[in-house]
């Protein structure tokens, strides 16, 4: 049974992805969803198929945190970061940066949470160090369906040889 | 949302296997008109002209500068034109939707324990 609003993804600036969703639940619920290693683990768990090996979160400024996803190929894929700030039910901001450094730089992102008669709005800002890094994480490996893919690419230039 | 002449020239783009190939190529990064040859049994004129038609359909950029003059993916209109974003989308809504479940069993379990 799900309750959730609407998911709308936006790209306000050239190098910037906005992610904003409601939930059927107070923002301390979903404060707690993000922040503890037991409960992430329990939904950020990656594209289908997908299994989240590594889930730490440090909750608090300076607090590290660091997920791998493994895909059904066994390909790994990896993240990690520092907890910049932290306001327990509201606001999250943390530097990442993913392992393999397509991103060219930290990636900034931040958590905003609202609520509003019971119902949290979550805004995930993510600010990335340019327009290209920013355009790499729309194609990012775990968009599986992708025509383009970073891991089509070889199957792509030898289907031109052949 | 591109508009509909945006996305015919997309995907008029799109329709050619070499211009698919020149993409894939530049999604791992920027790369000149001769780097961008070797892979294809094609002149540099030949592949020029497909630089052509995706510059214009907005897909990739060429710097005007350096001498190389290396060309660049501009992902936007792809991502819209040929669900970057919907993939993206997609991602997110399988993982909120989990996250909704979660959030379901931590309320029962906050009234259960006489909060709220």
């Amino acid at each position: 049974m799900t309750f959730g609003g609407p998911l709308t993804i936006t790209l306000p600036a050239d190098n910037q992805i906005v992610i904003t969703r409601q939930f059927d639940a107070p923002r301390h619920l979903v404060f707690a969803c993000y922040t503890q290693p037991a409960l992430i683990r329990r939904w950020l768990n990656g594209a289908e198929g997908w299994i989240m090996t590594v889930c730490e979160f440090d909750a608090r400024v300076g607090g590290k945190y660091r997920y791998e996803w493994k895909a059904p190929s066994g390909y790994v894929m990896g993240m990690g970061g520092v907890v910049t700030a932290i306001e327990p039910v509201s606001h999250v901001a943390s530097a990442e940066l993913f392992d393999d450094d397509w991103t060219g730089g930290e990636t900034v992102s931040t958590l905003d949470f609202d609520e509003e008669s019971g119902r949290t709005t979550l805004v995930n800002t993510i600010t990335y160090s340019s327009k290209e890094a920013r355009d790499g994480a729309l194609a990012t490996p775990m968009a599986e369906g992708m025509e383009f893919g970073y891991k089509k690419l070889d199957q792509v230039l030898a289907e031109q040889q052949r | 949302m591109p508009t509909p002449a945006a996305l015919d020239a997309t995907f008029q783009a799109l329709a050619d296997p070499t211009r698919r190939a020149i993409l894939a190529r530049l999604a791992q990064g920027e790369a000149s008109v001769m780097e961008l040859a070797e892979p294809f049994a094609m002149s540099q004129p030949a592949i020029s002209k497909h630089l052509k038609v995706l510059e214009h359909a907005g897909l990739i950029s060429r710097s005007r500068d350096a001498q190389r003059r290396p060309c660049k993916l501009e992902a936007a209109p792809l991502a819209e034109a040929t669900g970057w974003l919907i993939e993206y989308r997609k991602f997110w809504e399988k993982q909120f939707g989990q996250l909704d479940d979660l959030l379901d069993e931590l309320k029962r379990l906050e009234a259960m324990a006489g909060k709220n």
